[in-house]
């Protein structure tokens, strides 16, 4: 159970990192990126070609994270044209990107499952009140946590975060201020990227590499994102935890139907709260 | 001199036209008052000059430029600001971080401190959310944030709609202050009162172009043309 618990933490702060990007960029510009999974696999991949070594570890966090800034910006120019389109002309462009994405994945690394190490000295267990638990993912649960405090301080108390929320609210009032919302939407998408590749680097021990690794980490965000309402940090971090706490537990007590326990969680919210936990975009005018 | 100078302005949205053929001019300093019946094109008017709706055909020069079909931070940079229908500000967001994300983007007289001098009830609120503010702050709140981007002309779209008369002598008086300043304004009004305190000219508007324009006075006195184009006495 402690060991359920445990997990749960793990994956929801890995989920949070992968989510939170999702979540800004949906609620600041509309834009619905399916191809952030394929993101996270990228990472994840990247994981495992370094895998073995301290230096292995710390080079794919800084592959990854140069990647992903470089891919996001990329696929915010590329959804540019599109701006005044429907989501689903959005979704359609990303999605095709993401299958364009896997297939190349799947070319360079293979289609065989790859299991990624934890790095040296990570890789092993420690006792925590009795249960025998792995190294790599309690350091995990701390580095996640670290890493929710870093965006939830940057998107609440400083000034660039400020101007991400008034873009969430009404980003048409942003440009009247003289401020080109293209440039805030690229920055935010290459950040968000930045951090689903970096959560497939850290994933990468817990989840290995494998193809449609993808589809699995984008639906669980989507989840994520749903639940904690689109736009809102605090509900990404929220949604991501219940989630995480979720899937473990599902896993555990009723291994079947664990994916329906998933998706029954997401209904009771959609029913009880269409606005997600902490959503605000939903009251938006037009 | 003219400072605005607007010929041939069309503009609408996907389902049709609103605007059909504006000509307008506006002194430098200048204040017009807009006023016409719901739905002739008022508003879309003032979010065109803002660049929030596209332009068809016509120009929009201020100052010599010619702004039509910019998009609206290029707008906003060349010195319109915008006090929208509605105010919009930004709901989660604090009055400090409103008054923080638009000040600093253009030279000129507007601080911080000056505007929340101007505006004492802002300072009280300064660590509120925008979304827990009476209407009447959040008016003066998307007021002081379109001054602080430090504008040459300021467009206002009813910033009386739904406040107190009280609230409506503040607006009328901030309004003037910042003509004192030299900011042209436009105010699109259905509030003839706050109109006439702060407009030296009163404009019309029907059916997407501007139908009668005289000196405020001139317009207070004639009854008879205020009855016909607004069925107000």
């Amino acid at each position: 159970m402690l060991v359920s618990v445990l997990n749960g933490f793990a994956i929801g702060f890995l989920l949070f990192i992968l989510a939170v990007g999702l979540s800004l960029v949906f609620g600041m510009m509309d834009v619905l990126n399916l191809a952030h999974g394929a993101l996270f696999l990228g990472g994840a991949y990247l994981g495992a070609a370094f895998a073995g070594s301290w230096g292995g570890f710390l080079a794919a966090l800084a592959v990854a994270a140069v990647a992903g800034l470089a891919l996001g910006g990329l696929l915010s120019l590329m959804t540019e044209p599109l701006r005044n389109r429907s989501h689903l002309d959005q979704a359609l462009l990303t999605l095709g990107v993401a299958f364009v994405a896997a297939e190349g994945l799947i070319i360079v690394f293979g289609d065989d499952p790859l299991s990624v190490p934890a790095p040296p000295g990570l890789d092993g267990s420690v006792t925590v009140l009795g249960a025998t638990y792995p190294t790599y993912r309690l350091v995990l649960i701390g580095v996640g946590a670290v890493l929710a405090l870093v965006v939830h301080v940057v998107v609440e108390r400083t000034r660039i975060g400020a101007l991400v929320r008034a873009t969430v609210a009404d980003r048409e009032m942003v440009a009247a201020l003289g401020v080109d919302n293209r440039l805030v939407k690229v920055v935010v998408f290459g950040v968000g990227s930045l951090l689903a590749t970096t959560a497939g680097v850290l994933g990468g021990p817990i989840y290995g590499a494998r193809p449609g690794l993808d589809a699995t980490v984008l639906i669980l965000a989507l989840v994520v994102v749903v639940i904690g309402g689109l736009g809102s940090v605090r509900g990404a971090l929220l949604g991501a935890l219940i989630i995480g706490q979720v899937d473990t537990l599902g896993r555990l007590l009723l291994p079947e139907l664990a994916s329906f326990v998933l998706f029954a969680a997401l209904a009771l919210v959609l029913v009880l709260r269409p606005q997600g936990i902490l959503g605000g975009v939903g009251a938006r005018a037009r | 001199m003219t400072f605005l100078e607007v010929r041939g302005l069309v503009s609408g949205y996907d389902r049709g036209r609103v605007l059909h053929g504006i000509d307008l001019d506006l002194a430098a300093g200048g204040a017009l008052g807009l006023l016409g019946r719901n739905g002739v094109g008022k508003s879309t008017l003032v979010m065109t000059l803002a660049g929030l709706v596209p332009v068809s055909e016509g120009t929009v020069r201020l100052d010599g430029e010619d702004l039509a079909g910019r998009r609206p931070d290029r707008i906003a940079r060349a010195g319109v600001a915008l006090v929208p229908q509605g105010r919009r500000v930004w709901a989660p967001l604090t009055v400090a971080e409103h008054l923080a994300l638009a000040s600093g983007r253009r030279r000129g007289t507007w601080t911080v401190d000056g505007v929340l001098d101007l505006l004492p009830r802002l300072a009280e609120r300064r660590r509120h959310p925008a979304g827990r503010l009476s209407g009447g702050e959040q008016q003066m709140l998307a007021i002081a944030r379109a001054l602080l981007t430090n504008p040459r002309l300021v467009l206002l779209d009813e910033p009386s709609d739904g406040l107190a008369p009280a609230v409506v002598d503040q607006v009328a008086e901030v309004i003037t202050t910042m003509r004192a300043e030299g900011v042209a304004v436009l105010l699109v009004e259905q509030d003839l009162h706050l109109a006439f305190a702060v407009a030296d000219e009163i404009a019309v508007m029907d059916k997407g172009v501007l139908v009668h324009r005289v000196p405020t006075d001139d317009f207070r006195r004639d009854r008879a043309t205020a009855q016909r184009l607004l069925g107000v006495a």
